[in-house]
């Protein structure tokens, strides 16, 4: 690597860049920012409120729990709590956090200055914050969605659940889903077009690798669980039946069409933050990731198997029994790619040597409960066990440990990780790792004991249950547990707080780490680089000491004399494996856009809920109008082609 | 609240098996019990798996801690990878043989050794099962709720279904789960190898009383079996003078079915028989005449959404229509 000293005047080409790129200020820039880091951060703050929202009604949860035949929550107050507790955590915090990290990283590890298509980056996070706005619309009137986050017909057809609860659900999924596709369809581009040259496929950081699949998956998998909400709510408000026993529908289609989505879904929550791991936990090994190419396959394969896998969700509905067999060593083989990721992180910190820092503790504690939630799925995997376990405690047990373990503990390593490159500041190590005990601990007294109730056959969804089911005592530890691990989170919050003001300058690299996004400053420039990074390993900061190659990258004010790209707001676009530049992109300014085609869209989606046509009709013939705009090819120079680079 | 958990212990004292009411490991029926042994394999794979992994990984932090030296080493990796190799391979070998074990125990209890010898329709509904007795002979055949009376090491068809939302139909200690899905027939089968009382609880989603959907299951010897099908057969005593057989005629007549009386409401659950169940209200509390007078009291205290009515009779009318229904063995 060739990288100088940043300097710490202006240069008058920063100046240039920055009058280019900035965002205007005021309330309109607000709206109208279309800044990759600026939405990264804003998904992140979002999608943590979230993750406190689905924890407070968790708590509530659990304290009607804590004992056997407590009365603490109604039965609806109940139903309504644990339906919004999935649907919010499994829509509104998990993978809208990881693509809030990826918004912030992925132009920085790519060595980009945007997203591919930056309004449409603005527009799914509007859409998102007005999707998760929707699906609460009806919380404070008691009429929240309480089929449970997978809404099982004929439970939740109109017949059995007559209020709007489902309406919500249904029409919310729909409409938070155009972000997820939005997003996805950016996410691919972005990698296939804008990276720096010389960024070729191989040398791709392995959360690029998690996100890019995950993206892959939720461009097939979501379009199954809209086209079901979809039917739900003809179902429930136009009769038709393809639900509806009465009509000749099917129930178990539903399922079908759930489950389809559903478990890919669940992989793309874990994959992305699987990659945080396995870039960020060697950064404190002092070495690379073992087995980069092993990690690469498995997180494809993971995903490829995981779209084979949804009827293990559906063993006792009566399946033949061929297919369940089929279904039940399908989800035997899963384990597979994920063993080559668990030893490929036990041997880098095997050979590694270590940093006892806060970020790390989060990644090495994430193996442990990886492991826990691997093997419980093994045992899930198997069918004719899987008919004792499935719908009991065990289950909830499981689905903890692999969202919470792999997705929540990565994201708040990730966010100690990160946090200096977003803010330009430490966060406390003190502090940091006693977040880290308290939410391990808490952690595993509130989940680790669920295994042992559900083995004692406690069932999931129930309000209370019978003091002489003997769960009682487990029932308080993981309550007890609940409330050490939201504990844990406040610290983290306090953390944050406290650092944002009083914390230690960061500098560009404090962790000392290989990708590109530490070679700018923290926080970075509105434009990432000044001159755009070229690419010759997969770890252009380390390439000195690691001596893996003759040629090294050209990054920071080494690269000045490389592409500057002045003449407008421009990047840099290449080939799509090679990363070979062919092509300067000329990127969107500032767009109000975004903001007014998701407002429209939320009019337009509760007009649809209650039922108001006109409004519905009104704000659809806005949407066109503003899509229009959004459209109209606008003068600009033409694209031009660059002279590639040898 | 302590009242209610205090009624409901000797309803599971009475489940005369060790452990918990709800608990499947230590199964030994024909269908249950191999898969508890799977499932007792299957926990010491995954432990076993997880004290290798937790020393594997204590021991690379104990190796890697910081020496002082934090300079980046590439290192070769050979080694490294070749174990990730071993690591993976000695997994699949757990896998498959698990895939295999899992495939023999559905293999063999997929299906009864013996043929069927007795069919019962069980239909769930909100919150509550009805279960009818099948025969050859459709004089023999018999409705009854909440409640399944079935003779020891005798195979049980069981022909699953439901007339609203989908339910889950499972007795721990002698099956898995099966759900019961409006438009479909589900088929399973369990047999008991001890008399008894084992609790059976719905274990899908269903709405409001999700958690009070349960029921009992009496396993008794074959003779004793006889004798309760032959008792369940015989039409309710004529009582036409008895006041609380006139309170349920008025009150309660409309949903609940009592053979041998004009009664012959389908709403609710079919009480022919009642005063020999264990339980009132689908598994909530154990049958007393107390309880009883309680439930047709405070119904929508004691299991909020219940499609059942609270009436407000009169304090004579519900201890007339309670030691009516008690009466009725």
């Amino acid at each position: 690597m060739t990288i100088a000293e940043p300097s710490k005047v202006v240069t008058p080409t920063q100046q240039k860049l920055l009058e280019i790129w900035e965002t205007a200020p005021g309330l309109y820039g607000w709206l109208a920012t279309v800044d990759h880091k600026t939405i990264g951060i804003r998904y992140l703050c979002t999608a943590f409120f979230f993750l406190i929202i689905g924890g407070v009604e968790a708590l509530a949860m659990r304290v009607q729990l804590a004992q056997p035949d407590l009365k603490v929550l109604s039965p609806d107050a109940y139903n309504q709590l644990f339906s919004m507790h999935g649907t919010t955590m499994m829509f509104l915090y998990a993978l809208p956090m990881l693509s809030g990290f990826s918004n912030y990283l992925w132009p920085l590890l790519l060595g980009s200055r945007d997203m591919a298509f930056p309004r449409l980056n603005a527009l799914s996070y509007w859409i998102y914050l007005f999707a998760g706005i929707f699906l609460y619309i009806s919380f404070p009137l008691g009429q929240a969605p309480n089929a449970g986050w997978f809404s099982y017909v004929p439970n939740a057809n109109l017949t059995y659940d007559p209020g709007i609860n489902m309406d919500v659900f249904a029409l919310g999924l729909i409409f938070l889903g155009i972000s997820t596709v939005v997003g996805s369809a950016n996410f691919i581009v972005t990698l296939l077009r804008c990276r720096a040259p010389g960024m070729s496929v191989n040398r791709l950081p392995i959360l690029v690798w998690g996100t890019l699949t995950a993206s892959a998956a939720n461009l097939l998998a979501v379009p199954a669980v809209s086209l079901a909400c979809a039917m739900l709510w003809l179902d429930r408000r136009y009769d038709t039946h393809f639900f509806e026993v009465t009509g000749g529908g099917q129930p178990l289609l539903w399922q079908h069409l759930f489950w389809i989505f559903g478990h890919p879904w669940v992989y793309a929550l874990v994959l992305p933050a699987m990659g945080i791991v396995s870039d960020a936990l060697p950064v404190f090994c002092r070495r690379p990731l073992v087995g980069y190419t092993l990690v690469a396959i498995s997180t494809v394969s993971t995903m490829i198997l995981g779209f084979g896998v949804w009827v293990h969700h559906m063993f006792a509905t009566g399946l033949p029994i061929m297919s369940l067999s089929f279904f039940s060593a399908a989800s035997f083989v899963i384990a597979i790619p994920s063993a080559i990721a668990l030893f490929a992180w036990i041997a880098t910190i095997w050979t590694g040597k270590l940093q006892f820092t806060t970020p790390f503790l989060f990644f090495a504690g994430f193996i442990m409960l990886f492991v826990i939630g691997g093997v419980s799925g093994f045992m899930t995997a198997s069918v004719a066990l899987d008919w004792q376990l499935t719908d009991t405690y065990f289950i909830v047990a499981h689905l903890h440990y692999v969202l919470l373990g792999i997705n929540v503990f990565p994201v708040i390593g990730g966010l100690h990780f990160w946090f200096p490159k977003m803010t330009g500041r430490m966060m406390d190590d003190r502090l940091g790792k006693w977040t880290f005990w308290t939410m391990f601990i808490g952690f595993n007294a509130a989940f680790f004991p669920m295994h042992i109730t559900g083995l004692m056959g406690l069932p999931r969804r129930v309000y209370t249950y019978p003091a002489a089911m003997g769960v009682g005592w487990l029932n308080l530890i993981s309550t007890v547990g609940a409330f050490i691990f939201a504990l844990g989170v406040l610290l983290f919050l306090i953390n944050v707080m406290k650092s944002l003001r009083t914390g230690a300058p960061a500098g560009n690299n404090p962790w000392d780490a290989p990708t590109l996004e530490w070679s700018t400053t923290s926080p970075p420039p509105v434009y990432n680089f000044a001159t755009i990074p070229q690419v010759a390993s997969r770890h252009p900061l380390w390439e000195d000491r690691l001596q893996e190659a003759e040629e090294r990258s050209v990054i920071g004010d080494a690269a000045l004399d490389g592409m500057v790209l002045d003449r407008g707001k421009e990047t840099i676009g290449v080939s799509p494996l090679d990363a070979v530049p062919n092509v300067v992109l000329k990127m969107p300014g500032d767009s109000l856009l975004p903001f007014i085609l998701s407002l429209g869209m939320a009019v337009l989606f509760f007009g649809l809920l209650v039922q108001i046509v006109w409004l519905a009709a009104l704000s659809a013939v806005c949407e066109f109008v503003v899509l229009a705009l959004w459209l109209a090819p606008k003068p600009h120079a033409p694209m031009e082609k660059v002279e590639l680079y040898e | 609240m302590t009242g209610r958990a205090c009624r409901c212990l000797p309803a599971f004292a009475l489940a005369g098996c060790s452990g918990t009411p709800l608990g499947y490991l230590d199964a030994t029926s024909p269908v249950a019990g191999p898969i508890a042994s799977l499932g007792w394999g299957l926990i010491a794979i995954s432990v076993g798996v997880c004290i290798i992994v937790a020393i594997l990984l204590a021991a690379a932090l104990w190796r890697g801690r910081s020496k002082g030296d934090l300079e980046i080493t590439s290192g070769n990796d050979r080694a490294a990878i070749r174990w990730i190799g071993i690591g993976v391979a000695l997994s699949s070998v757990f896998l498959l043989g698990a895939a295999v074990w899992t495939l023999v125990t559905v293999q063999r209890i997929r299906q009864p050794a013996a043929a069927n010898a007795l069919t019962i329709d069980v239909t769930g509904q909100e919150w509550w099962w009805a279960v009818k007795y099948r025969s050859q002979d459709p004089a023999r055949e018999f409705v009854t709720a909440n409640q399944l009376v079935i003779p020891v090491d005798v195979p049980v068809r069981l022909n699953l279904m439901s007339t609203d939302v989908i339910h889950s139909f499972w007795v721990p200690k002698l099956g898995g789960k099966m759900d019961m899905i409006p438009s479909r027939t589900n088929v399973t089968w369990l047999q008991a190898d001890t008399i008894g009382d084992f609790r059976g609880q719905c274990s899908e989603f269903c709405g409001l009383e999700h958690a009070e959907m349960a029921f009992n299951v009496r396993v008794l010897s074959k003779s004793d079996y006889d004798v309760w099908r032959n008792l369940q057969l015989m039409a309710a005593p004529a009582a036409a003078e008895d006041a609380g057989y006139k309170v349920f005629m008025v009150r309660c007549a409309v949903c609940h079915t009592i053979r041998g009386t004009p009664a012959g409401g389908i709403l609710g659950p079919d009480l022919s028989h009642f005063g020999g169940r264990e339980t009132i209200a689908s598994g909530l509390m154990p049958n007393t005449a107390a309880n009883l007078e309680d439930w047709i009291n405070n119904t929508q205290t004691l299991k909020p959404g219940a499609k059942m009515p609270e009436l407000h009779m009169l304090a004579a009318e519900t201890s007339e229509v309670t030691s009516y229904l008690e009466g009725l063995k």
